[in-house]
Formats: C-alpha cells, structure tokens, sequence
C-alpha cells in the first residue's frame, strides 16, 4: 500500500442551487497517476478543480466537506490560496500557453514564487523544466519565441513543463489530451509515466483506454456522485457496479 | 411641383405592384402558365420599370433645367455681348426678383421685363414638359414590363440584381464623399501653398493670419505672406493640449477599464459602463462651457495660490477637460479588450499560485497590450481633432510655448476663427484653414490607420 497524497471526505458542491457533486469521498496515493473518468457533466472536472481550489474563481461556487492533502486541511481557513497552488500544479484541457516567450511562460511561476535568486537559477529551473516535460530538444534553439507559435501538443507539454517549473507535489491533469492528435496524445501519456516518480498526478479523461494506459487507480463518476473507485485493472476487468460495467462497454457516455 | 409629382410617383409605384401581381396571378390561374417567380415578384418587377427610370430622368431634368432656363431667359443680353458671366447672374437674380415682384429701377428696364416674361413663359413651360416626360415614360415603362411578364421571365432574379445595384451605388456614395473632400481639400491647399511656400507653412513660428486680412488679396507683400502662416505654433499647441488630455485620460481609462473587467461585480458593472460611456455622449460644446467657466478659473486660482503665472485661458484646463471627455473611449475599449482575454489564460496563472494583480500585470496587460495601445491612439485622435472645449477654454492666442499654464491654440481653433464669418475665397487667409485641414486630416488618418493596424494584429492573436 502507497501512502496516501489527497484525502477528500464527504465533498459536497454547488453552483448556485445547483449541486455537482455528492457526497464525494477518495484517496489518491503519492506518486501515482489516479484517473477520474465518467460522461460529460459528471462532476470528474468539478472535483479536480476542488483539489488547488479553482472554483474560488467561480463566484457562485460553494464547497462543502474536506480535502487534505498530506493531512491539511486545504479549505482551512489560515490556507493560502497562493501556496496551495504552488504545490498543486494544474494543466488544462485547452493548451493555455501566456502569450510569452516560451522561456517567459517556463519562467513565470519562479518568478512570481520568488523561487531563483539569480538569472542563472531561473535558466537551469527553465531548462530543466522542459527537459522533464520531454520539451527542450524541440525548442532549444528558440526559447524566446512566443509559446503561442508551437504546436498544439508542444504547448501542452510546454504548460506541462509551467506547471513543474515550481516544483510541485501534485499535478492535475483536466482532459490534456482532448485537444490533441493521437500522436501528440502518446507522447503526453509517454510523459505522464516519466513525471509519476516523482509527482502524484490526477488526470480527467474521457478515453476509458488512455485511463487503462496510464493510471494504477481510477474512479468512475456519474451525475455528481463517485460510483466507484479501485484498481484500474478491477475497474475495467470486473467491476462492481452495474453503472460502471455499463459506461466502459459502451452502453451509455 | 415636386412634392406633387414626387407623391404621385409613389402612388404610381404602389398601384404598378398591385398591377403586376395581378397579373402574375391571372396568368397562372388562367393559362396555366408556368412563371418561374413567385406573384410578388412581378409585382415588384413592375414598380421598379414604373418608378426607377422615371425618377432618374426627373433627376437629370432638374439639374440640367436652371442651366437652360438660364441660357434662354437671358439670350437678350449674351446677344449684347457686353455683359461678364458675374455681371449675367447677377442680372438672373434681378429678373428672378422682379419676377416674383421685387422690383428694382433699371436702366434696361425694358430688357429686362421681356425677360421676365421669357421666365414666366418658360418655367411654366418646363414644368408641363416636365410631368408629361415623366409620367408618360413612368406609364409607357409600366405597360412594357406588364406585357412582358411571361414565363420565361424571372423576375426574381432581376429584382435580387436590382438591390445589388442598389447596395452598391450607397456604398458608393459615402465613399464618393470622402474623395470628394479629400479633392476639395487637396485643389485649395494647393492653391494655398502656390502663395506660401510650404516650408514656410510647415516650419515657420509665427502664425498671425490677420496680417493677410488688413490688405487687398492683390497689393500683399511676400514677407507678409512668410511670416504670417507658419503653422509650428499650431502644430505645437495641438500635440501640448492633446497631450495633456492623454496624461489624464491614460491613467483614469485604463484603471477604470481593470476595474470594469476584473473586479466590478456584474451588478456594478450593469450601472457603471453605461453611465460613464454617457461621458461620451455630452456634447462637447458642454464641455466646452464647463472648461471655460468652471475649470479654467480653478486652474488660475490654485496656481496663483501657488504663485505661478496663469492666464485666465489656459492648456491646462482645456487639456484636462479633453482629457475627462475621451476617458469613456479608452476605457470602454480596453475593457472589451482586457475582457476578451481568454479566461483560460485568467486560470492558467491563478493555477501557478498569482495573485489577482499578478495575474492582471503579469498576464491580461501584456495580453491585450495591443488592444490597449489601439485605444489609446483613437483617443489621440480623437484629442486631435476635438474643437470646441479648445475654442472656449485655451484661447486663440497662437503662442509657441510649452507651458501647460499659458494660453495655446489647436488647428481645429484656428480653423474655426479663420472660417467664421464672410470669407474671401481667394485670399490665403481663407485658403490656410484648407491646408490646416487637410494637415489635420492627414494626421489623424494616420493615427486611425495605425490604431486598426494594431488593433487587427490583436485579434488574429487567439485563433
């Protein structure tokens, strides 16, 4: 048994009147890469955001229960914001590269973080940064051309490499391959088991395969409620639900 | 005359539709006709045969009519062959008086009553003429096209053709306009600069234009001429007044528009941009007033208080005023801008742990610089060629300084004083305010071209 990264106990969200998610309780172990999956409006991507509190951005956003991360409780009240995300990086489902430089966008959470004292500390953490995302041989020769210009699947693997600039524990992954071709998904799934020894990583997906590719557990939500979680091999192979066994044959999502 | 004929036009075009669509109706239900349009078609079909010649030949009778009648009623006196053409219509005006019974004592008196006469005579005329052409080609046109109604006849597609002429010839005519302002502009600068040499005009310091005024266009001296129209001190206001506009719009603009996007909540929003985008729509006559009455004398007493030199008109205060006026224009643009940044750009730095402000600098700012900077250059524009608040408020001392607290003067102004009034057309006096003009115009073209130049990179940024 791993140890255990991210605890979440009785999570209960709303929009408004509206409530997303029901009574949601996981564990997600350290170093491990943890699929969410479920149809579209299930809650998974709710849930994800709950974890670096992404929906403090949403103003009629109302979460109710606990996440602990490491034992923190995360919507303490004495817990900042700021910190939280430092330590839990995020990557989204549409690449979000700043209209920057591509070394500008690498270096951008160093730099509000305070993290390099020097310019040569922000340069080795922007190096290695896209070394770990499997980035820099393609772009080494251009650091200072806008990220926008890259292609689709090089920005995401360059906001993948943002996201580790600063070092996290935990990144969370929401959908990061639904905007790319098969061959730029390979390589961010070929990515994702290089960056598990060393960070835990949460991942949304809508493809049933890339969660049997890539992750060690998965849940499986529908309409706002966890149905079930386990090992991934006991979730796709026998699973106890009936809902579970209907969503990955196919016969609904 | 016209409004009747024009009404009876209408009526024509109204009554040919229904013709047409009755028509187009008996022949499908009597003969079995296979028409290729629906009924309504024909019907408009046909209006367009009844009204649209019709009105183009009454257009061409119009403006050629006065020409002729002109010509005929004084053929009397071109036979004399002693008159000038000024001397010619000055004698029409008289006949048109004494026609309408005004009467002046003349020497040619008889002359004169015959040819009042010959007016009468052809002015009744033409009018007769004018309805029978008319209304006989409107009624000859509806006939034609009623009997040319058959099945191979798709009107439909003649209708469709007939807007697109339509859409055109408007398109045509706004772009019309400007050529021919920039023509007019273009004919008198011309004239202007082969009086003052446009070096003179461009670098000269001295800009006093009444020098000009105190002599006969014919006995002016070409020192006068040098050193009356150097437009420096103009140029040198206009950029002084506008640039103190921009020092207080920038700033109170674009921290309004953060404002606006980031932090209003969208109830503050709903009431706040609609009354400042109001700033907009005062006239700036009112400006103008608030400037001159209100401000200026501020401007002079605190700095008298704080013992500096102020005169009673001053840049400053009508700087200041532009610059409160064009604050909606700033501020409404780059709010839009600074809105249309894609909120995943928003999450994607909250999600490294920024802070609001971190993000809004570090992020949104650079993001929508170019939008921002488009802004800003139609607000300078816009400061350019602003004219009242100017007028009322900075004097028309045309002073080259740089001193916020002494009076100054704008092209616009000076356009404005040189213009008001009974003009000499050929003086260069009258001439200067055409180069002014077009100087100002060619600037803020620029300025406008620059700004849509940035502001079009901006959009292709997201795609």
């Amino acid at each position: 048994m791993k140890s255990i990264k991210i605890k979440a106990d009785n999570l209960n969200v709303y929009y408004g009147e509206k409530q997303a998610l029901f009574d949601v309780s996981m564990y997600m172990e350290e170093k491990q890469v943890t699929a969410l999956i479920g149809p579209s409006g299930c809650g998974k991507s709710t849930f994800i955001r709950c974890l670096n509190r992404m929906n403090d951005v949403i103003d009629i956003c109302k979460v109710q229960g606990k996440i602990e991360i490491d034992g923190n409780d995360i919507y303490a009240p004495d817990m900042q914001v700021e910190q939280l995300r430092e330590r839990v990086g995020m990557v989204f489902q549409k690449p979000n590269p700043f209209p920057k430089s591509i070394f500008e966008n690498v270096a951008y959470g160093p730099r509000i973080h305070g993290i390099a004292e020097h310019k040569s500390d922000l340069e080795e953490i922007v190096v290695n940064s896209l070394k770990k995302a499997a980035l820099f041989d393609e772009v080494k020769d251009r650091l200072n051309d806008a990220g926008t210009g890259l292609s689709g699947g090089q920005q995401q693997r360059l906001c993948i490499a943002r996201a580790i600039s600063v070092n996290p524990d935990i990144i969370l992954m929401d959908e990061p391959c639904s905007a790319l071709d098969p061959i730029a998904t390979a390589r961010i799934e070929e990515l994702m088991g290089e960056l598990k020894t060393e960070y835990t990583i949460i991942i949304v997906t809508h493809s049933m395969q890339q969660a049997a590719r890539v992750s060690s557990r998965t849940g499986f939500f529908h309409l706002g409620k966890l149905v079930e979680v386990d090992k991934t091999e006991t979730i796709f192979s026998n699973p106890s639900d009936q809902r579970t066994q209907d969503y990955i044959t196919g016969r609904f999502g | 005359m016209g409004f009747i004929l024009i009404s009876l036009m209408i009526l024509i075009g109204i009554a040919s539709y229904f013709l047409g669509n009755l028509r187009a109706k008996n022949l499908r239900t009597s003969n079995q006709k296979n028409l290729k349009s629906l009924s309504h078609y024909y019907g408009y079909y046909v209006a367009l045969w009844a009204v649209v010649p019709a009105l183009l030949i009454l257009l061409m009778i119009t403006s050629f009519k006065s020409f002729f009648i002109e010509q005929y009623v004084l053929s009397d006196f071109i036979a004399l062959g002693s008159y000038t053409e000024t001397e010619l219509s000055l004698l029409f005006t008289q006949i048109e008086n004494t026609a309408l019974g005004i009467k002046l004592f003349d020497e040619n008196t008889i002359l004169i009553n015959g040819a009042v006469n010959k007016l009468n005579y052809i002015n009744k005329t033409s009018e007769n003429l004018t309805y029978v052409t008319v209304l006989g080609l409107s009624g000859l046109l509806v006939l034609y096209s009623l009997f040319n109604i058959n099945n191979k006849l798709n009107s439909r597609k003649i209708v469709e053709k007939f807007l697109l002429v339509l859409y055109f010839t408007c398109s045509l005519v706004a772009i019309m306009t400007t050529v021919g302002i920039i023509f007019s502009l273009l004919y008198e600068t011309l004239r202007f600069f082969s009086q003052v040499p446009i070096t003179d005009f461009l670098f000269g310091l001295n800009w006093s234009p009444q020098r000009v005024f105190v002599r006969e266009a014919g006995d002016l001296d070409t020192r006068d001429l040098a050193n009356a129209f150097g437009a420096v001190p103009l140029f040198a206001g206009t950029f002084l007044i506008a640039l103190i506009a921009m020092c207080v719009s920038v700033p109170v603009g674009l921290l309004t528009a953060i404002y606006m996007s980031e932090y209003a909540s969208p109830k503050v929003r709903d009431w706040a941009k609609p009354i400042i985008e109001i700033l907009a729509g005062i006239p700036t006559v009112v400006y103008g007033f608030f400037a001159a009455l209100t401000v200026a004398p501020l401007v002079r007493d605190i700095g008298q208080g704080a013992g500096l030199t102020v005169s009673s008109e001053s840049a400053l205060a009508a700087g200041f005023v532009m610059g409160i006026m064009i604050i909606p224009f700033i501020s409404s643009l780059s709010d839009d801008v600074i809105k249309s940044v894609p909120q995943s750009l928003r999450e994607g730095s909250y999600a490294m742990g920024a802070t609001k402000r971190e993000t809004i600098v570090k992020v949104l700012l650079p993001a929508a610089l170019p939008g921002i900077v488009g802004s800003f250059l139609l607000a300078v524009s816009r400061a350019i060629g602003e004219t009242m608040i100017v007028v009322m408020a900075a004097g028309l001392n045309a002073k080259l300084t740089a001193n916020p607290l002494d009076a100054a003067t704008t092209i616009t102004t000076q356009i404005v004083v040189i213009l008001i009034g009974d003009q000499e057309f050929d003086s260069p006096k009258t001439q200067s305010a055409f180069a002014l003009g077009l100087t100002l115009f060619v600037v803020t073209l620029a300025l406008n071209f620059i700004a849509l130049q940035v502001v079009k990179k901006y959009t292709e940024r997201y795609d």
